[in-house]
């Protein structure tokens, strides 16, 4: 269990030695950030646009009570 | 067209694509940051989800030059902390991340299973696992983290620190809960944990 392999990265901000699993943790998150993007998520992006932010919330009031994001309105 | 209801908060066009565009970057790292948090694939692209909906009708609230990550951070947050008192998070483990391993670098001879690092992960108290995320994982400073936690920065350091030990411990002794489901003292820990951060103490839970 020697852990004295290897020298602690460069930043002087932190304060104790990174613990061995460090780089495990970033990987984890990495290993997310990095996964290509579902569909779902381009779908809902793609309709951001036809929602109105100022329907949504631009009141000020904590929820979106009024109108669901799912009911855009129909735009006839 | 009526677009005079709100004086002063209509963004430009301009604007709005500024704000979508960086709404858009920020989005693999909102889904690390929700997998990080609870665990589970699909629970943690919901609540994604819903966060992009959230900040998209809040788009104004949004200062233009700052961080859009911090900013969806506390939005994704303050979701998810609702979402647990409402549905009781059940903290299922998935065992798809199970099968991901981190290869040892040269001269290690022990390999960092990530699955056992991502479990160890979860049965942490909710505001360490938290910190830790933010500053271990997704490289915010103590500071950034405080701020998107909204406590002070002593309390950010002191919540990686506990964070940081325990993982250390738990990971070098083997001392892994098998899944957190099997844990159901771990888990009712972590219940009644979530109650007192729902409750208000150390953190805000309005947005």
């Amino acid at each position: 269990m020697a852990s004295d392999r290897k020298p602690p990265p460069a930043s002087g901000e932190q304060p104790q030695r990174a613990p061995e699993w460090a780089d495990g943790l970033k990987q984890l998150y990495d290993s997310v950030v990095e996964e290509d993007l579902p569909d779902s998520f381009k779908t809902l992006l793609a309709r951001l646009d036809e929602i109105d932010p100022r329907r949504g919330g631009g009141g000020g009031s904590s929820g979106n009570s009024s109108q669901s994001p799912d009911d855009r309105g129909a735009q006839a | 067209m009526s677009d005079s209801e709100t004086p002063g908060t209509t963004r430009t066009a301009g604007e709005k694509a500024d704000f979508k565009r960086e709404l858009t970057a920020v989005v693999p790292h909102l889904r690390a940051f929700a997998r990080g948090l609870c665990g589970r694939p699909d629970m943690a692209d919901d609540l994604v989800q819903e966060t992009l909906l959230k900040a998209w009708a809040a788009q104004d609230r949004f200062e233009p030059g700052t961080s859009m990550r911090a900013w969806t951070f506390v939005i994704l947050r303050n979701a998810y902390l609702t979402d647990m008192r409402r549905n009781r998070f059940r903290g299922e483990y998935d065992e798809g991340v199970a099968e991901r391993i981190l290869t040892a670098p040269a001269g290690q001879e022990e390999p960092i299973h990530l699955s056992d690092l991502h479990r160890a992960l979860l049965t942490l108290q909710p505001e360490r696992r938290e910190a830790l995320l933010l500053v271990g994982a997704g490289g915010f400073s103590y500071e950034e983290a405080a701020e998107i936690c909204g406590c002070a920065v002593g309390t950010i350091k002191s919540r990686v620190g506990r964070a940081r030990a325990a993982l250390t411990e738990m990971l070098a002794n083997g001392n892994i809960p098998r899944r957190s489901t099997d844990d159901e003292a771990a888990h009712r820990a972590i219940l009644e944990e979530l109650d007192v951060v729902a409750a208000g103490n150390g953190v805000s839970t309005r947005g």
